[in-house]
């Protein structure tokens, strides 16, 4: 599985391609990718449900030991106390538990269907080492079976992010449900995607030959190189946005070019929206902090963070999150302690550094992420915070918080009812909203189960 | 030259300075252990409240209720802990320096117990994951692949400590896209090895049991003509490659084959009877649950992944609810790693059977214990905790099926491989000391005044890989 190794690598391959951007000179209508936001929820919302006699975890408020949910027009409308209206349909909870759904903020899914052997399904990355302007909305597969055998799981929503490059391109914010991927969108355009480049003391290799050790004053200075080139891109960019908005005010100036890349970069580079910084090792995050400060990204999220631990101090006083991808990882370095990413989120956790948990899938193991939080939490994560990492944080770092991630009135109605604790491996997912729907626990996986059971069974 | 010897130097004689102050290490052999106050998982009769276990010269002497030791003994206060029997991984390719011999289809001359190394780290990791015993199977690069070696995890022994006692030999097979090498660049400078296709896998396998079949006869004839006292009498040529497919042949090597699809499933069952041999595991089987039937009347095992699934084209038609189906059709079923990395947490992969497919709690334990114990033909030795089998234990401190539990103390043979807690008393010493050697003039890098560059940063190994495939253990490794 060397493919799927090298995409998870937040440098890899790519940043060893010497290839250099060309912008292209042509005029071209910037798209705004402001405009690509739809209004998620009235769309696809359908009938009015009262959940009743659960025991309601919040998250953001206080545990309900009994009491109901009334869901209309996607939305929670109602929580504790509820009398089912008329048209309500009743879902009897009793002993069971209602969450909100999960959300995995590092994945790739439905960008990629089979990872090895059938590159026509993989849309990961684009060529080139600077693709501002790939967003992963456009490329989202919403009939992949990684979003039913997912949703099942009790994980209502992902980031879906591009990889590869120096800047992968735009991830999106979706939940696992909807017919095309502007209905699955909550935050088209989310976030942009920096692979942070970081010292690679070896070079070439294939699969036939070790990568050959680099003179590391040559890896530092083509770090060093790809630092300046993103640095270089990111002030094109504020120019960019500089010029355009100078014309728009005064038509009477000469009309400055057009360029989708640089137009994608505007938002980003003003701060309006989130950068996540891949970065795992300590040099590489402090590294990443500081360009984010030099360059005035206002939101600024690291993503990988396998030695966050070692940056929490600084983490946290510039309020920087961090994406946790790597709690399942093996450790980086031979002498690391062997928990030393099972308790990352803990020790995070008890310096104020804000974060979640995610699987950083590229989309079949994403289920997988109520055991992310669950390690984490046997290595001194509290329970309740476990949870947390992986429902209400990664809603608050993708800045969606107002819509998802805790069960409170006005949000979307994306929920779990479970016969156990939701991090439990031995739980079983009864029932599952999204966006208010209801949706049928089918997955290919039950499909196949349910066609040759019979024929193992006469 | 010299500077890398100074810098051996150094480090050994840290270790040994951070090494004297230490408290009794955990391997210290200590000839008996009472296990105090426990919930027992035995999986072989069901789950003992408040109870010990008596461990004497490293195999269970006793289970049961106030239980007493000889003065000297170790205590282990297990009150609110959970013992369950060592985890057994049925598929592991840790401590190897190489995996895949793919110079031919058929490498039934490779031995794995050749190429171990018993300072891989992830050793550890795996016995903090309560794993005690792996199977380390040659790649899938092959046809018919190099030989196994079961182990159990005496990390910090010689070698030769490690191999699995009595354990019987085994070999791997492989079938389907690893063989076929559809999804590998070739070789640079030679041409395409056969076989290309499913049909050509099948064909290797005939032919090799073909000539093994063959070279069985030559060496029966010439014994049976020494019988008859015939003189000048020169023995066939020995066949290295051949020898062990005349074990699989007489059953005295298990076959542990590689698979996917079930059409595949099937030709190796046909083959197997062609030839009069029994394949003991399918390996990952992910459409097992598609000729459930023919492998249970087969008598094979089924070695599979959990929920892993979806990494290439022969992984997709898989479904989470495999082992069930294989289980309830008679099959035994184990979970495995395949992965450094999941081979800690197989506990929440078996506890995931309970959701997918209901398996009851004791049927999910046998899916990581006695089931790949009967896998390897080691079921009379380890994998459940009954008087008589050897002190193979995992001691959690909460129940193992919980995601909110971890490890505390691995034993093998009633020894300590593993305890959190001397971990935890140990780290400070190793900080002290990892920045000790930093600081040393031969580690420093040249800018800072030393000799020796950085070394070259291990890839990031994620939670999601498998090793399987791989060239050879340089590539992760390094």
């Amino acid at each position: 599985m060397k493919p799927a190794r090298c995409l998870k690598a937040s440098a890899c391959l790519f940043m060893l391609l010497a290839s250099s951007l060309v912008i292209p000179t042509v005029a071209v209508r910037a798209q705004q990718p402001s405009s690509l936001t739809v209004q998620q929820g009235a769309s696809t919302a359908t009938g009015v449900y009262v959940i009743r006699n659960a025991r309601i975890v919040t998250v953001s408020g206080p545990l309900i030991e009994q009491g109901g949910i009334l869901i209309r027009n996607g939305r929670i409308e109602a929580i504790g106390t509820v009398n089912a209206p008329p048209d309500a349909q009743v879902i009897d909870a009793g002993g069971l538990t209602v969450y909100p759904g999960m959300i995995d903020a590092g994945t790739s899914l439905g960008l990629v269907e089979i990872n090895s052997g059938a590159p026509g399904t993989v849309d990961l990355a684009e060529i080139g080492d600077t693709n501002p302007n790939a967003q992963a909305i456009t490329a989202i597969n919403p009939h992949s079976a990684h979003v039913g055998v997912t949703r099942a799981a009790g994980i209502t929503s992902v980031l879906t992010l591009p990889r590869g490059g120096l800047i992968s391109g735009q991830a999106a914010l979706i939940n696992l449900d909807g017919t095309t991927p502007r209905e699955m969108a909550v935050v088209p355009s989310s976030a942009l995607v920096i692979n942070f480049p970081r010292v690679v003391a070896a070079t070439g290799g294939d699969f036939f030959s070790p990568p050959q050790p680099l003179n590391i004053n040559e890896a530092i200075s083509t770090r060093d190189k790809q630092v300046g080139q993103l640095r270089k891109l990111l002030r094109d960019a504020e120019s960019y946005g500089r010029a355009q908005d100078a014309y728009a005010r005064d038509p009477s100036l000469p009309r400055p070019d057009q360029s989708v890349v640089l137009a994608s970069l505007v938002p980003f580079v003003r701060g309006e929206r989130p950068v996540i910084f891949n970065a795992d090792r300590e040099t590489d995050i402090r590294a990443a902090l500081r360009f984010a400060d030099e360059m005035h990204l206002g939101r600024a999220i690291i993503a990988g963070g396998d030695d966050a631990w070692k940056v929490a101090t600084l983490l946290k006083e510039r309020n920087v999150p961090v994406i946790l991808t790597g709690v399942l990882d093996l450790p980086l370095r031979e002498d690391d302690f062997y928990d030393t990413l099972y308790a990352n989120a803990a020790r995070l956790q008890q310096a104020g550094v804000h974060f979640c948990i995610s699987t950083g899938d590229t989309g079949a193991n994403v289920r997988d992420l109520p055991f992310h939080a669950g390690m984490a939490a046997s290595f001194g994560l509290p329970r309740d915070e476990a949870l947390k990492a992986v429902t209400l944080y990664p809603a608050q770092i993708m800045g969606a918080a107002d819509r998802m991630g805790s069960i409170e009135i006005g949000k979307l109605a994306n929920l779990v009812i479970t016969d156990g604790d939701l991090l439990e491996a031995r739980t079983h997912v009864r029932f599952l909203f999204i966006g208010g729907r209801q949706i049928p626990l089918v997955s290919r996986h039950t499909e196949l189960y349910e066609q040759f059971k019979s024929r193992q069974y006469q | 030259m010299i500077r890398k010897l100074a810098a051996i130097l150094l480090s050994v004689s840290l270790l040994g300075a951070a090494r004297a102050s230490e408290p009794p290490t955990p391997q210290q052999r200590v000839t008996e252990t009472l296990i105090r106050n426990a919930t027992v998982l035995t999986v072989s009769h069901g789950t003992l409240q408040n109870s010990d276990i008596l461990i004497r010269a490293g195999k269970i002497a006793a289970i049961g209720q106030n239980l007493t030791a000889r003065a000297g003994a170790r205590i282990i206060d297990a009150t609110g802990r959970y013992v369950m029997p060592g985890i057994i991984d049925c598929h592991s390719h840790t401590m190897v320096d190489a995996i895949n011999e793919l110079t031919y289809s058929v490498t039934s001359m490779a031995r794995i117990r050749d190429v171990l190394n018993p300072t891989d780290v992830d050793l550890y990791r795996e016995l903090a994951g309560g794993v005690t015993t792996i199977n380390i199977l040659h790649g899938s690069g092959n046809a018919i692949g190099g030989q196994n070696v079961v182990v159990k995890i005496k990390y910090g022994r010689p070698l030769e400590e490690f191999i699995f006692p009595h354990a019987p030999p085994g070999i791997k097979f492989a079938l389907g896209e690893n063989p076929k090498r559809t999804n590998f660049p070739p070789v640079p400078g030679q041409p395409r090895r056969y076989p290309a296709t499913r049909m050509g896998v099948a064909e290797v396998i005939r032919d090799a049991f073909t000539r093994a079949r063959d070279y069985r006869k030559g060496w029966e004839e010439y014994r049976a003509r020494v019988t008859r006292g015939e003189k000048n009498l020169i023995p066939p040529r020995r066949d290295l490659q051949l020898e062990p497919l005349v074990e699989v042949l007489e059953g005295k090597r298990f076959v542990h084959a590689h698979c996917y699809r079930a059409d595949e499933i099937l030709m190796l069952i046909d083959v197997a009877n062609e030839f009069g041999f029994k394949v003991r595991t399918f390996q990952h089987v992910l459409e097992g649950y598609k000729v459930a039937r023919e492998i249970a009347a087969h008598g094979a095992g089924a070695s599979t992944f959990a929920d892993f699934w979806g990494y290439k084209i022969e992984a997709y038609d898989a479904t989470v609810y495999n082992t069930a189906m294989l289980a309830r059709a008679g099959v035994n079923v184990s979970i495995n790693s395949d992965s450094d990395e999941r081979a800690r947490r197989l506990n929440i992969d078996a506890a995931k059977m309970m959701r997918y497919g209901d398996l009851s709690e004791d049927e999910a334990l046998k899916l990581i214990t006695l089931n790949p114990a009967w896998q390897l033909g080691i079921q009379d030795i380890v994998g459940s905790i009954d008087v008589g089998k050897d002190a193979d234990l995992a001691i959690w401190d909460g129940h193992p099926f919980s995601v909110y539990s971890h490890v505390e103390t691995t034993l093998i043979d009633g020894e300590v491989f593993f305890d959190r807690q001397q971990d935890l008393a140990r780290r400070a010493d190793v900080e002290r000391e990892r920045a000790r050697l930093e600081q040393a003039e031969p580690n420093r890098a040249p800018a800072q005044g030393g000799g020796t560059p950085p070394p070259t940063p291990r890839d990031k190994r994620t939670a999601y890989g498998h090793d399987d495939d791989l060239w050879d253990g340089g590539d992760e490794k390094r």
